[in-house]
């Protein structure tokens, strides 16, 4: 009977046995707390239930060192829950390095999603096992939220801004892929499949059809198309900035504060230049909100992180193909 | 009992007046109490038979009852009817308004008049809510998240925005109303010390009425206005940020968790006393615990956003606030099980009821713990566990405090003493129907099936089925006591003034209580729960 009324989904990434092992330990020390609480409960309930015989309650006024004792001890109990619940929230959201990247849109109602290499999928998600995967997340219209039951792992996916997730599948199967964050009409039918593969298999898959040229060769196309080189110039100054060497590194903006140019930031740049002004420039730009969509605005983004030099030791493209050939991370 | 038939001749705030205008235009706070009991029945069934169709749908995991449209009105629709239309006028607008000015020794509240509107704003709230309903309903789900409700949603949004903004003004000027009786309305010698422990929760409850609701009126109008006159608030594509809403909404919705729990906590504090014979343990804690709620619950509010995309070092912040919050609750389930020790305990239906309250609290006490965990809470935000945690506190724990008080104060508030059997078993049904409704949603919510979800995968059916089952036990359990109370108005047996023997100046007036209550201000020479002092009447001492 059990196995048709399993109490928590496959684990199939990394991630998934840290959850769960919390998650134990809380459904003991509840099922402790309650059996606890209900037992002394029915012991009172019986023990001292009205008499016919006329004896009286006793009048007890409470006591300190109790309430003491009751309010310090679950205390320490919450500040251990806390603790290690922030632990692996911590790892959920601190990004290892060497991270291959995946794009993902969403919108009512399906996942788009673009590899790095130039496969596009909708509502499928091909990735390897055993290996580092990033999502940068946006939506084109409403909230949605990206959530992989098997692989205990979750995140709001929101309009106008880049949020990320990542994840290291261990198990090849196929895993449910659900829309969490409810977004109209057939919320529940934005769900698809997330199809972990072993690496070798993938880099088969990763060659049949559907490329299209790489993400940042697509968005070196649309750079031009776009007239983008008139004023970004790679060789030498034109009226805006030199993108090569732009991303990752601390930009020095107008106003004299300095920020780190994320994908967040080169996002904001496009869609609405004016927002952050580097300095030395002027806010002559013209704004992109509306004219693109999320997928090329991804590709352009894929295109300026792709300007940077390779860092010593390192591949310059963050695709997962590049990164294959690579040792393994044990 | 001999002086029964005179009981009934006898002149009291039901029958002081007579036709429809002495009740639309009563500020007699009894009147008023009535006024509201009736119309959040009327809404609590409204809000029933939606949940109702709900759970009809999830039997099958396939979309086949209802359009996808029609679930989505009819989960938000649900949700918006209980909670702004039950749930936070329950225990506060009928009990609270019957019992304020009768537990502090007073004629009435200290402004009539005001009681009065605010109860019309209720109604207006409440029929621009219907209107809404009944020309095509709303889709948006209760929280409102923006930008789909202000730019993507084509159902009737602003009027349920409006319907809830209107609705808020009632709360605020009923809060308003306890706050100022409570401080400066005590007969002579009730001391803060000496309030009865509804009072302290009622206090706090009227503190997060008058902070918190109007930061969700300002919100709902912000919605409004960003619908009607493309504002930019909330929408990224003209400068706004979706989830700046997120934090104003739970700013206050947050809070409006504890204006659901802190007067049904109220409740139990005064029944668990009565039916153990005790004063309440530790009656400072208890009482501060209630400010305590009520402090912390506004500082808790982004724990409903850890993946939201709010930064790491918020989110911390918020998980440890959210643990400190779920103390006092601890506190008081403690203080309430070390209450009965050495009592002299009987099982009559407001007891049931009470314990019934502390086993389910208890369990949704439990649970929250689980959600406040930022590690466990990235996995199972936005699923059944989190549907189920809130309706162990919000129907679990409000609920079973509003039914137990509802029993509690019945005979006070109606002259008559409602069938017992009957009353047993409602709340042993109550109690059995909810568990098997909810308690496999915790399971579901951690296997992965997401909130809101018209279809689902089948392996998610078999739980399904339980809940779908269990609901309509509990469906029984709620219509039983709507038929019996209904019949003991008139074949009830007729109450004595204080047919519990408990405690409280209101137990001190006849039953029904005349419309000013008191023939002259009472003086308080004893703390509160001195039921050392109090006997019991004869039928009570027999039963057991």
């Amino acid at each position: 009977m059990f196995e048709n009324l399993p109490l928590w989904p496959a684990r199939a990434s990394t991630m998934a046995g840290n959850v769960d092992l919390l998650y134990i330990f809380l459904v003991l020390l509840s099922l402790f707390t309650c059996v606890a609480i209900f037992i002394t409960i029915v012991v009172f309930v019986t023990k001292y239930r009205r008499r016919l015989d006329g004896r009286e309650a006793q009048q007890i006024e409470g006591s300190v060192l109790l309430e003491i004792a009751w309010t310090v001890v679950p205390l320490g109990i919450f500040m251990l829950i806390f603790a290690w619940g922030a632990i692996i929230y911590f790892q959920e959201r601190v990004l290892p390095r060497d991270v291959a990247e995946i794009y993902v849109v969403g919108k009512q109602w399906m996942w788009k999603l673009q590899h790095v290499e130039g496969q596009r999928e909708i509502n499928q998600l091909h990735v390897p096992a055993n290996r580092d995967i990033k999502l940068i997340m946006t939506s084109q219209d409403v909230i949605h939220s990206f959530f992989v039951p098997e692989f205990r792992i979750k995140q709001d996916v929101v309009p106008g801004r880049y949020t990320t997730l990542w994840f290291r599948a261990t198990q090849p199967g196929t895993y449910h892929l659900f829309c969490s964050q409810y977004c109209g009409t057939q919320h529940s039918g934005m769900v698809g499949q997330i199809v972990v593969m072993e690496p070798a298999q993938y880099q088969a898959w990763l060659t049949t059809g559907g490329a299209f040229g790489s993400l940042a060769a697509n968005g070196a196309s649309l750079f031009a198309q776009l007239g983008c080189p008139t004023c970004h110039q790679s060789e030498m100054q034109g009226r805006g900035p030199i993108l090569s060497e732009v991303y990752g590194n601390p930009v020095r903006l107008e106003d004299g504060q300095t920020v780190v140019a994320d994908d967040n930031y080169i996002r904001e740049s496009i869609v609405n230049p004016s927002a952050k002004i580097v300095s030395g420039f002027k806010p002559i730009m013209p704004v992109f909100q509306g004219l693109l969509n999320e997928e090329q605005l991804n590709e352009l983004v894929a295109y300026v992180k792709s300007l940077n030099p390779p860092p010593a030791g390192s591949v310059n493209s963050p695709g997962i193909a590049a990164a294959e050939t690579k040792p393994q991370q044990p | 009992m001999a002086t029964a038939a005179v009981t009934t001749e006898r002149e009291n705030y039901l029958n002081a007046e007579y036709g429809i205008k002495s009740w639309l235009l009563t500020t007699d706070h009894k009147r008023i109490a009535l006024l509201y009991l009736i119309s959040i029945t009327f809404f609590f069934f409204v809000g029933g038979f939606f949940a109702l169709l709900i759970r009809l749908e999830l039997l099958t995991p396939a979309g086949d009852l209802v359009l996808a449209d029609t679930y989505n009105k009819l989960f938000t629709m649900h949700g918006q009817v209980m909670v702004f239309f039950f749930l936070i006028p329950s225990i506060p607008a009928t009990l609270g308004n019957f019992l304020v000015p009768m537990m502090v020794g007073a004629k009435d509240l200290a402004f009539p008049r005001i009681n009065l509107l605010s109860w019309y704003l209720y109604i207006a709230g409440g029929l621009l809510m219907l209107l809404c309903i009944l020309t095509g309903g709303v889709d948006t789900g209760w929280t409102f998240y923006t930008p789909f409700s202000t730019g993507f949603s084509n159902t009737n949004v602003t009027e349920a925005g409006l319907a809830i903004f209107i609705n808020g003004f009632s709360s605020i000027l009923t809060g308003l109303n306890f706050v100022v009786t409570i401080h400066r309305m005590r007969a002579p010698g009730m001391t803060w010390s000496r309030m009865p422990l509804f009072l302290w929760s009622t206090y706090a409850t009227s503190i997060i009425f008058l902070l918190g609701t109007p930061v969700i009126a300002i919100t709902l109008l912000l919605v409004v206005m960003e619908r009607a006159f493309g504002l930019g608030i909330f929408d990224p594509t003209r400068g706004g940020d979706p989830v700046l809403f997120q934090h104003l909404f739970w700013f206050y919705s947050h809070p409006a968790v504890y204006i659901m729990i802190l007067p049904a906590m109220g409740v139990v504090s005064e029944i668990i006393p009565c039916f153990s014979r005790k004063r309440v343990f530790g009656y400072k804690a208890v009482a501060m615990s209630s400010i305590a709620i009520a402090v912390f619950g506004f500082l808790v509010w982004a724990h409903h956003m850890f993946v939201a995309g709010i930064s790491l070092y918020a989110a911390l912040v918020f998980s440890i606030l959210s643990y400190l919050v779920a103390l006092p609750s601890a506190v008081k389930v403690f203080n309430w099980t070390a209450t009965m020790y050495k009592g002299s305990i009987s099982f009559s239906t407001p007891m049931l009821y009470a314990l019934g309250f502390i086993g389910l609290f208890t369990i949704g006490g439990l649970t929250g713990l689980f959600l406040a965990c930022l590690g466990i809470d990235v996995h199972v935000h936005d699923t059944y566990f989190v549907i189920a945690h809130f309706h162990y506190i919000m129907v679990g724990g409000a609920l079973m405090g509003y039914l137990g008080g509802l029993h509690f104060w019945w005979p006070k508030i109606t002259g008559r003493m409602y069938p017992e059997a009957w009353g047993r078993l409602s709340a042993m049904i109550v109690f059995i129907g909810f568990n098997l409704t909810f308690f496999p949603q915790f399971i579901l919510g951690y296997l992965g099936m997401p909130r809101r979800y018209w279809q689902y995968p089948p392996e998610f059916q078999v739980l399904n089925v339980f809940s779908t089952a269990g609901a309509s036990i509990l469906a029984v359990g709620y219509l039983l006591p709507m038929v019996y109370l209904l019949w003991s108005l008139r074949y009830g047996k007729l109450a004595g003034d204080n047919p519990w023997g408990a405690s409280g100046l209101e137990w001190t007036t006849q039953s029904p209580p005349t419309t000013f209550n008191f023939d002259e201000t009472p003086e308080v020479t004893w703390e509160a729960y001195d039921y050392e002092h109090i006997p019991l009447p004869m039928e009570v001492t027999l039963e057991r």
